[in-house]
C-alpha cells in the first residue's frame, strides 16, 4: 500500500474493459488516491500532535494520564491477570488503578510486550519506573497509540464512509467521491480525537474505532459481526456504553420486523456473551473476582462531576449545590433518571421504525443523553457524540461544525493545562480549512435564515473572546476558576441546543416503508 | 474519461466560489493552500532544530547589537554572518521585533539561547517569510488552467523537503526561493528588466542563487537586448546593468562606505576572489565599483577601502570549507570520495573531508587535487548545451527549465554543496513537471525517488 501516486497509469486498454478493477488499481483511481491522501494527512497530524506535550509531564507525584497508561503496562507484564484489579504490595490501586474494562489491560500487556519491554525495559521495570520519563520511552509511547489508530480507527473510518456512500447509492467511483472524500476527511482529522489521543494521551481510537466499524457493520447488513465489534468497544472502555442504547433500539427494532424475532434475538444475544466471556476468560472463575473488575468500573464515590464538565449537573450545580444538598444516592437515581428519560424517545423511535439514518441519529441522541446527565461524566467524554456527529457530516454539515468547534472549545482548560495550545489553534485552523471545501451544491439542507445565522454568530463571538479572555487574564482571587466556569456555561448552551434540534431530526425522519430498506451487498 | 492524473478535473471544491471573480477567487485558492500548510509548519514548531536556529538567532543579536561595520567583522561566535547585505537587513528588521517579544533573544552573548518563547518566534518568522513563497507562486501560476494550477501549489507550498529544511532544519530558504520564483515568472511574462532585477535581488541575499546567472546574462543579452537596433540595444544593455548595479550598490554600499578609499588595485588586494565561484556579472561590478572608488574617494586616506568589501567576501566564501560538506550532497565529488575511500590515498588529513569537521581541507595523496577553479570549470562545461540553447533560441516558456538544469549543474559539481541546494531546482522544476506525463514523471525521479528528499534524510 501507498504506493497509488507512484504508479504508470494503467495502459488505455484498460478503460474499455467491463470487470471492474481489482483491488491493488483502486489506489490508483481518483477515488482510492483521495482516500490514501486523507488518511496520509491525518497520520502526518497525528505525528506532528505527538511532537508536542503529554498529560502530567514533569509534574510529581502523580503526573497524568501518560504514567497511568504507562503503570498499567508495568502491572500487566509482571504480575498475574486476577491480581490486575486487586490491592496487592506490587499493584497499589491509589496509584493510577486499572479502571477500564479487560481489554484495555490486555491491549495493555500487548503494547508493553511489544514496544516497551524490548526497547526500553526500565520503563517498565516493576516498582522502580513511576514517573519515568526520557524521550525514548516517550517516543515508545506514542507509537503504541499511533499503531493502535491505525490499525484499528482508518480502516473502520475506511469501511465506515465506503459502505455509507455505497448504501447512499451515491457510488463510490462516480460523482460522488468528492464527497465522501470529504467525509472521510472530516472524521480522520476529528480535532478532539487527535489531542485527546496523540496529545493529551489516551487510547479512545481503539474503542471508538470498534464502534465505528461496528455501525458499519450493522450498516452493510452484518449484525452479528456489528454486535461482536461494539462488545469489543464496550470491553475496552465502559464509557462506550453510551451507544448501546441505540445499539440495541436499532437492532431490537430490526429484530421485530423480521420473521422470526425471538430466534434473532437469541442470534444477537449469543455473539454478546460469548463476546465477553471471551474478554473476561481470567475473571469467571468466581463471583468475588468478576465483581472485583465492575468495582473498578463504576467509581460512584468520586461524585457526580469533577473539574468544569459542560453537562447539565456542572452547569447547574453554579445554581444548584448538588454535591452539597444531596447523597450520592439520591444523584445517582437523578441522573438515571435524567439520563434513561432523555434517550428514551430516541430509543422508542429506532424500535418502531428502524433505519440507516435513524440509526446514527440514535447514536448521536443517546451518547448526547449520557454527556449530559450521566454520572461522573469527564470533559472527554465529549469525544462520544461526537463520533455519531462525525459518521452524519454529510447529513448535517452546519450542526457538525458547529458542533465541533463547540467540543473543541470545552477541552481548552484541560489542553491548556497540557501545553498543547499551539497543537489546539493549528488543529482548529486545519479542521476549518478543511471544512469549507464542502461545496454549496453538495449541502443538502436547506439555506440558513438570518435569523439562524445571528444565533451561531453571536455565541462564537462571545467564544472567540472567552479564548483570549482564559488565555491572557488572570482571574480574580475570588473566583479563581471563573473563566472555565464561563466556558463551561457557553459550551453547555450550545450542546443544548444541539441536543435537541437533533432528538427533533431524528423524530421528524420518515417512517421507513414497510420492512427496513435491506440492500444486502456482498461487501 | 478516466484517467488517474485528471488534471482538469477540481481536485477541490470550495465554499461559495461559483459568485467570486476569477482573481479572487485564484487567490482564495492560493490563501487556502498557504494556510493549510501554516497549519502543519505550526505544528512542527516543537520539532528538532539544528544548530542552524542558533546561527539565525545569533545573526539577529548581531544586527541588532553591533553596528553595519562590525557585521561581517566579528568573530565572537563560529556562526560567522556568510549570507550577503540583503539577508542581513532582513534579519536586522526581524530583530526589531524580536527585540518586543523576547529582549535575551537578541542579547549577543547568548550563546545557544532557545527558550520557547525564542523558537516560536523563529518558526512564525519563517511560516512568514513563506508569503514570500506565496507571492512567487502565485505569480508563476497565473497563467495555468486551474488544476494544473493546484498540482503546482501542492508541488511548490507543500513541498516536503521544503517542509523539512526550513521548518525543522530550520532555514529561510522559501523567501528566497518566493524570490526566485517571482524572477522566473516575469522572465516568461517578458518583463525582462523587472526579472533580471528580481534575480540580482536574489544574488544580493543568498549569492548561492548566483550559479544561475549565466544562464540569465546569455538569455537577457539575447532576448531583451536584441532585435531592435544597435542603439536600442545598447540602452538596453546598460540599463539592465545599471539596474543590477543599482541593487548590488544598495546591498554592498553601506559596507563600502565604511571603509576608506585607497588607490590600490582591486586585483592585487583580491587575489584570491579569481579562484571563486563568482559569476562573470559579479566580477565586472566588482571591477566598476573599484574603479569608481578609486577615482571618486581619492581624497580620503588611510587603509583599505574595500577592507570591509574584503572581509565580506571573505566570509561569503569560505572555501577553506573544503570540497565537500559534512553531509555528502549527492554529487559528482561523491565519487572522488569513494575512489578515496577505496585508499586511494595514503595520508589521512587532520581535517577529513568525509569527517563533519569544517577547516582546511588538505591534498589527496594520489587523486588529483581539486580546486575551486577546476570545480567552476566543470559547472561551466555542465550549463553549456543550456547556454548554448539559450543563445540561439531565448523562448521565455523554457526558461523555468533553463534555470533548474544551471541549478543542478551548480549542485552536481559545485563547490562545499549542501544537499539542502537541492531545493534550488526541485521547485522550479515544478513548474514544468505540469508540462507532460513524462515531465511528472522526471520530476517524481528528481524530487522524491533519488535525489531530494531521500538525501535530506540524513540531515535529520
Amino acid at each position: 500500500m501507498g504506493s497509488g501516486r507512484r504508479r504508470k497509469p494503467p495502459p488505455p486498454e484498460k478503460m474499455e474493459e467491463e470487470t471492474p478493477l481489482p483491488i491493488w488499481w483502486r489506489a490508483s483511481t481518483p477515488a482510492g488516491a483521495g482516500a490514501l491522501a486523507a488518511a496520509l494527512v491525518a497520520l502526518l497530524v497525528r505525528l506532528l500532535v505527538s511532537l508536542g506535550p503529554y498529560s502530567g509531564r514533569g509534574r510529581p507525584p502523580m503526573y497524568g494520564d501518560y504514567e497511568a497508561q504507562r503503570h498499567w503496562m508495568e502491572i500487566t507484564l509482571h504480575t498475574p491477570p486476577s491480581e490486575w484489579y486487586r490491592n496487592t504490595s506490587a499493584n497499589d490501586l491509589a496509584y493510577w488503578g486499572l479502571d477500564y474494562p479487560p481489554l484495555t489491560a490486555y491491549q495493555s500487556y500487548a503494547h508493553g510486550r511489544l514496544f516497551l519491554q524490548p526497547f526500553a525495559p526500565d520503563s517498565v521495570a516493576l516498582l522502580s519506573s513511576r514517573g519515568y520519563e526520557t524521550p525514548g520511552s516517550k517516543l515508545l509511547m506514542r507509537w503504541t497509540v499511533l499503531s493502535s489508530d491505525l490499525l484499528v480507527f482508518f480502516p473502520a473510518a475506511l469501511y465506515f464512509v465506503y459502505v455509507y456512500c455505497c448504501r447512499q447509492k451515491r457510488g463510490c467511483e462516480g460523482d460522488g467521491t468528492l464527497e465522501w472524500q470529504w467525509l472521510l476527511a472530516m472524521i480522520l482529522l476529528n480535532p478532539c480525537l487527535i489531542l485527546i489521543d496523540h496529545g493529551h494521551f489516551q487510547y479512545n481510537c481503539i474503542s471508538l474505532g470498534f464502534t465505528v466499524g461496528a455501525v458499519a457493520a450493522i450498516l452493510a447488513g452484518r449484525e452479528l459481526f456489528g454486535s461482536f465489534l461494539f462488545c469489543l468497544a464496550l470491553n475496552h472502555k465502559q464509557m462506550s456504553a453510551y451507544f448501546a442504547p441505540a445499539f440495541l433500539g436499532h437492532l431490537f427494532g430490526k429484530c421485530l420486523k423480521r420473521r422470526n424475532p425471538i430466534f434473532q434475538v437469541l442470534r444477537l444475544g449469543i455473539v454478546v456473551l460469548a463476546t465477553f466471556a471471551i474478554a473476561w476468560w481470567p475473571y469467571l472463575y468466581s463471583l468475588r473476582a468478576v465483581f472485583e473488575v465492575l468495582s473498578r468500573l463504576a467509581p460512584f464515590e468520586r461524585g457526580i462531576y469533577e473539574d468544569y464538565v459542560a453537562n447539565f449537573w456542572c452547569s447547574t450545580s453554579i445554581v444548584i449545590k448538588w454535591k452539597k444538598i444531596f447523597t450520592i444516592k439520591s444523584l445517582k437515581f437523578f441522573s438515571s433518571f435524567a439520563t434513561v428519560s432523555s434517550l428514551l424517545p430516541s430509543m422508542v423511535q429506532q424500535i418502531k421504525s428502524p433505519s440507516d439514518r435513524g440509526f446514527l441519529y440514535s447514536l448521536l441522541n443517546s451518547s448526547f443523553s449520557f454527556y449530559l446527565f450521566s454520572y461522573q461524566v469527564h470533559e472527554k467524554s465529549i469525544l462520544l457524540p461526537l463520533i455519531p456527529a462525525s459518521l452524519l457530516a454529510l447529513e448535517e454539515p452546519t450542526a457538525f461544525g458547529w458542533f465541533t468547534y463547540y467540543a473543541l472549545f470545552s477541552m481548552l482548560p484541560l489542553l491548556h493545562r497540557d501545553g498543547l495550545i499551539l497543537q489546539y489553534g493549528a488543529l482548529l485552523a486545519l479542521f476549518a480549512l478543511v471544512y469549507c471545501l464542502l461545496d454549496e451544491r453538495h449541502r443538502k439542507e436547506p439555506l440558513m435564515s438570518g435569523k439562524i445565522k445571528l444565533l451561531i454568530l453571536l455565541p462564537f463571538l462571545y467564544s472567540v473572546l472567552l479564548h483570549h479572555v482564559y488565555l491572557n487574564l488572570r482571574p480574580s482571587g475570588r473566583y479563581p476558576f471563573l473563566f472555565e466556569a464561563l466556558i463551561m456555561i457557553l459550551c453547555f448552551s450550545q450542546f443544548v441546543i444541539l441536543a435537541l434540534y437533533t432528538n427533533i431530526k431524528q423524530w421528524m425522519l420518515p417512517d421507513s416503508p414497510a420492512g427496513i430498506p435491506i440492500e444486502k451487498k456482498d461487501l | 474519461e478516466y484517467s488517474t492524473l485528471s488534471l482538469n478535473r477540481p481536485i477541490v471544491a470550495s465554499v461559495g466560489r461559483g459568485h467570486l471573480p476569477a482573481g479572487a477567487a485564484m487567490a482564495a485558492d492560493l490563501a487556502w493552500f498557504w494556510c493549510a500548510a501554516a497549519c502543519v509548519k505550526l505544528l512542527l514548531a516543537p520539532a528538532y532544530h539544528s544548530t542552524d536556529f542558533e546561527v539565525h538567532r545569533h545573526w539577529l543579536a548581531l544586527t541588532s547589537s553591533l553596528p553595519l561595520s562590525r557585521w561581517y567583522a566579528d568573530a565572537s561566535s563560529p556562526w560567522t554572518l556568510d549570507y550577503p547585505p540583503l539577508f542581513a537587513y532582513f534579519e536586522r528588521l526581524l530583530s526589531i521585533l524580536a527585540a518586543l517579544v523576547d529582549p535575551s533573544m537578541v542579547d549577543i552573548r547568548n550563546h545557544g539561547y532557545d527558550a520557547d518563547s525564542a523558537v516560536l518566534f523563529q518558526r512564525l518568522s519563517v511560516v512568514f517569510a513563506d508569503l514570500s513563497l506565496l507571492l512567487g507562486a502565485g505569480w508563476a501560476a497565473r497563467q495555468l488552467p486551474s488544476g494544473k494550477r493546484r498540482l503546482v501549489y501542492v508541488l511548490v507550498l507543500w513541498s516536503p523537503a521544503l517542509l523539512i529544511v526550513d521548518h525543522v532544519h530550520f532555514q529561510y530558504n522559501g523567501l528566497l526561493l518566493g524570490v526566485l520564483l517571482l524572477s522566473i515568472a516575469l522572465l516568461t511574462e517578458r518583463r525582462d528588466l523587472a526579472g533580471g532585477v528580481a534575480f540580482a535581488v536574489l544574488m544580493c541575499s543568498k549569492h548561492l542563487f548566483a550559479v544561475a546567472a549565466p544562464v540569465y546574462f546569455v538569455y537577457l543579452l539575447r532576448h531583451y537586448c536584441r532585435g531592435g537596433g544597435f542603439q536600442r540595444d545598447l540602452g538596453r544593455f546598460l540599463g539592465m546593468g545599471a539596474a543590477v548595479g543599482v541593487v548590488f550598490v544598495l546591498s554592498f554600499g553601506p559596507f563600502l562606505y565604511h571603509g576608506q578609499v585607497v588607490k590600490v588595485s582591486l586585483w592585487r588586494r583580491m587575489r584570491w576572489v579569481k579562484s571563486e565561484e563568482s559569476t562573470q556579472l559579479l566580477l565586472v561590478v566588482l571591477k566598476t565599483m573599484d574603479f569608481l572608488c578609486g577615482i571618486g574617494g581619492f581624497a580620503l586616506t588611510g587603509s583599505p577601502p574595500l577592507i570591509f568589501m574584503e572581509q565580506v567576501l571573505r566570509r561569503l566564501f569560505p572555501f577553506g570549507r573544503g570540497l565537500c560538506h559534512a553531509y555528502w550532497a549527492p554529487n559528482f565529488w561523491v565519487i572522488t570520495l569513494l575512489l578515496r575511500k577505496l585508499g586511494y590515498n595514503i595520508e589521512i588529513p587532520s581535517a577529513s573531508l568525509t569527517g563533519g569537521l569544517v577547516g582546511s581541507s588538505s591534498p589527496f595523496a594520489v587523486l588529483p587535487q581539486i580546486s575551486p577553479a577546476i570545480s567552476l570549470i566543470l559547472v561551466i562545461l555542465a550549463m553549456c548545451p543550456c547556454l548554448i540553447m539559450a543563445w540561439k533560441d531565448p523562448q521565455p516558456k523554457y526558461i523555468a527549465r533553463w534555470v533548474a538544469y544551471a541549478y543542478t549543474c551548480g549542485f552536481l559539481f559545485g563547490w562545499h554543496v549542501h544537499e539542502k541546494a537541492s531545493l534550488h531546482f526541485v521547485i522550479p522544476l515544478a513548474f514544468t513537471a505540469v508540462d507532460s506525463l513524462d515531465d511528472a514523471r522526471h520530476y517524481f525521479l528528481l524530487a522524491t525517488g533519488t535525489s531530494s528528499l531521500l538525501a535530506l534524510v540524513p540531515l535529520l
